[in-house]
């Protein structure tokens, strides 16, 4: 058989192997895609039981943006700093774990994800119950002064971005853990030998070493916190709604299809740039 | 030509690197035993041992990557025991090189330069990419450079912060035999060239032979001897000495007596005489050891046993028992009587004879060329064929 023949075989065992992949890809997230693209051009007039009709309606998209601006802006700014402090948090840990944990290593991993164990939905409705206004956090709070009389954290900003920084908390460790682990603690040593202390150290080598794992985990927690809706319906009230609250009320309650698929699209669209933006300025490319 | 063969140091001598009663133990286990040395300024030193022998121990704590148990650590006359590793005025390449994968070539090299705030960081760069050949390669990042580039990014990237003494763990490991070559008389230029202590850690002899100075011979975390290269393979300390640096012929043998400058032994009957100066035991019994390429191969002529001429050793009734044939020399196996294998190497100069299996030959050698070891010491302790031969009938 010549060489020509073996190339052309692996070749098409490739596409082969790729087809199952394909066609889920095309089944389950191109058509839906362009179904909502679609959609969101519809006609705002029609309605589902009178059918919409394809008019190319760019204004929803206007519409949508000058109605639901706050919980957009709102959505971007919860997830940024959700994501900020789910990466203070994570970043000593993951440290931690791959690092000082010796033994204790395969524990604390198991711990960081066994939260998967239970539902997103449970997790997030035993966070009511300790942000709870008779609940310990809030009276610990208030006899400490940090909290006024009367105070609340359920309800209010504080308690949905608490909620998405736990629900994404694992998120971020995983990959963080998982390139700060790969890193060679003979390259720290080999800094320290070449004048670096510890700071330095971790500034000029631990901490690019660990940029694959840093931008993973952040675009791991901000897109799904950008796009979640159980956190601020659960521990927020409408003033701290976010889009995804507003396209499940658009889709579900008020049955406005093109004005939900224009606020979907808008919201891809935005994390898609921004997450674009991001990586290209954090420089990964060249690390991976 | 760079700019790098000033003095590191001004006032050149005294900046010696000493070492007293340096222990390190790990749990119970002690690494390096209360060792003792001093390394001169300006010296390309080998520890040379097998590994677990404590040389790498013993070259971590001079970085201040490991902590000595007890005992110190001065380089010209500073203590520097207990300093952070990026406080010690020396640098380490590393075995596995260990460049940061993540900054280029020439970044690497200046790390130590702009951690430490140095001036004219792009030219002493450049001079010190040019001395290990690199230049133009300052852009790349290692992985896109081969075994031996990333070895000489590792030398400068250590070189280039003129350290009072550079620390080279291993440093050709990784490399291919005929590359190691290369590199062993290219670091040998280097150090001559800038005049830096070099403290270099091997368990490969003929590299600590032909690098080195100054060989210290380490066994279980002590010094089994230390001298120049000549001095260690001509008058071996111990047994493990002379089988570790090249292989010795070691023969039990009894002293019976002493003439002028020789200490006379009797070996299964012949008798045989060392220079007093190279007998490390002078009385009852002893090991009568000596190089194979030493001995010459003369047909037997059935062992009558005669008295060996003046200035030479002679064992008789020998039977070649395996022939290799090298090239250069021809690797003789030959049992002697009482039933012990002797090696001999004989040049292929055309002068000698040839022998061929079942030959009857007799072993003569200068007398000059004999030394005498302590006889309660291990006869294989350092010969790592014979360790692998025994290791794999065990199991």
């Amino acid at each position: 058989m010549s060489a020509a023949d073996t190339g052309r075989r692996t070749s098409r065992t490739g596409y082969l192997l790729l087809l199952p992949g394909l066609l889920w890809l095309v089944v389950f997230f191109l058509v839906p895609t362009i179904q909502l693209a679609a959609t969101s051009l519809y006609d705002p007039s029609g309605s589902l039981d009178s059918g919409y009709a394809m008019t190319w309606s760019f204004s929803n998209y206007w519409d949508a943006l000058s109605t639901f601006r706050a919980p957009f802006l709102r959505s971007l700014l919860y997830a940024a700093v959700a994501t900020v402090l789910a990466l203070v948090l994570a970043y000593p840990l993951a440290y931690a774990i791959a690092f000082k944990a010796g033994r204790w290593k395969n524990l604390m991993l198991v711990l960081v994800i066994a939260p998967f164990f239970t539902s997103f939905l449970v997790r997030t409705l035993a966070w009511k119950s300790i942000l709870s206004d008779n609940g310990f956090v809030a009276t610990t709070l208030q006899v400490l002064h940090i909290l006024g009389p009367g105070g609340r954290l359920l309800a209010t900003s504080v308690a949905v971005v608490t909620g998405l920084t736990y629900n994404f908390l694992p998120f971020m460790v995983l990959p963080l853990y998982a390139s700060l682990e790969k890193i060679d603690l003979r390259l720290i040593e080999a800094s320290s030998d070449l004048y670096a202390d510890a700071l330095t150290s971790f500034r000029k080598v631990t901490l690019p070493l660990s940029m694959p794992g840093l931008v993973a985990g952040t675009l791991l927690t901000f897109i799904p916190a950008a796009g979640d809706y159980i956190n601020a319906e659960l521990l927020g009230t409408p003033r701290q709604y976010m889009i995804g609250n507003v396209i499940d009320n658009l889709f579900l309650v008020q049955l406005d299809y093109p004005a939900a698929a224009a606020c979907s699209v808008v919201l891809m669209a935005a994390i898609v740039v921004m997450v674009l933006v991001y990586v290209r300025r954090a420089g990964t490319e060249e690390l991976v | 030509m760079p700019d790098l063969d000033r003095d590191p140091v001004p006032g050149h001598a005294g900046a010696d690197l000493t070492l007293t009663s340096v222990t390190k133990r790990f749990g119970s286990f002690t690494a390096v035993d209360d060792l003792d040395l001093v390394v001169e300024q300006g010296r390309f030193f080998a520890l040379l041992g097998p590994s677990g022998c404590g040389k790498t121990t013993t070259l971590r704590m001079v970085a201040g990557l490991e902590e000595p148990t007890r005992g110190t650590i001065t380089i010209a006359g500073k203590d520097i025991s207990r300093l952070k590793p990026y406080k010690r005025p020396v640098n380490t390449v590393f075995q596995s090189y260990a460049l940061f994968p993540h900054l280029d070539i020439f970044e690497n090299v200046a790390f130590g330069l702009r951690r430490r705030g140095v001036k004219d960081v792009a030219g002493q760069v450049g001079r010190m990419l040019e001395l290990v050949e690199l230049g133009g390669f300052g852009k790349r990042r290692p992985g896109q450079l081969s075994g031996g580039q990333q070895q000489r990014v590792a030398l400068a990237r250590a070189l280039i912060n003129r350290p009072q003494v550079l620390l080279l763990d291993e440093p050709l490991g990784a490399l291919d035999l005929k590359l190691r070559r290369q590199m062993q008389i290219e670091l040998k230029r280097i150090q001559t060239e800038v005049g830096i202590t070099f403290v270099h850690v091997t368990h490969d002899q003929e590299e600590a032979m032909t690098m080195a100075d100054t060989i210290a011979v380490m066994n279980h975390g002590v010094i089994e001897q230390l001298g120049s290269p000549g001095e260690l393979y001509d008058s071996p300390a111990t047994t493990f000495v002379s089988n570790f640096l090249g292989q010795s012929n070691l023969v039990k043998a009894e002293v019976v007596g002493r003439d002028a400058q020789d200490v006379l032994v009797d070996a299964h009957g012949s008798r045989l005489a060392a220079p007093a100066v190279r007998a490390r035991r002078t009385s009852g019994t002893v090991w009568a050891g000596v190089r194979p390429e030493k001995v010459h191969l003369t047909g037997g002529a059935g062992g009558d046993g005669s008295a060996p001429g003046p200035g030479a050793n002679h064992l008789t009734g020998g039977t070649v028992s395996d022939v290799s044939f090298i090239g250069v020399s021809t690797q003789y196996l030959v049992r002697m009587p009482w039933g012990q294998e002797l090696t001999v190497f004989e040049q292929n100069s055309g002068a000698r004879d040839s022998f061929r299996v079942g030959d009857r030959v007799d072993l003569r050698w200068t007398s000059e060329h004999t030394f005498l070891l302590d006889a309660d010491q291990d006869a294989h302790a350092g010969d790592e064929s014979y360790a692998a031969l025994t290791e794999g009938a065990a199991t």
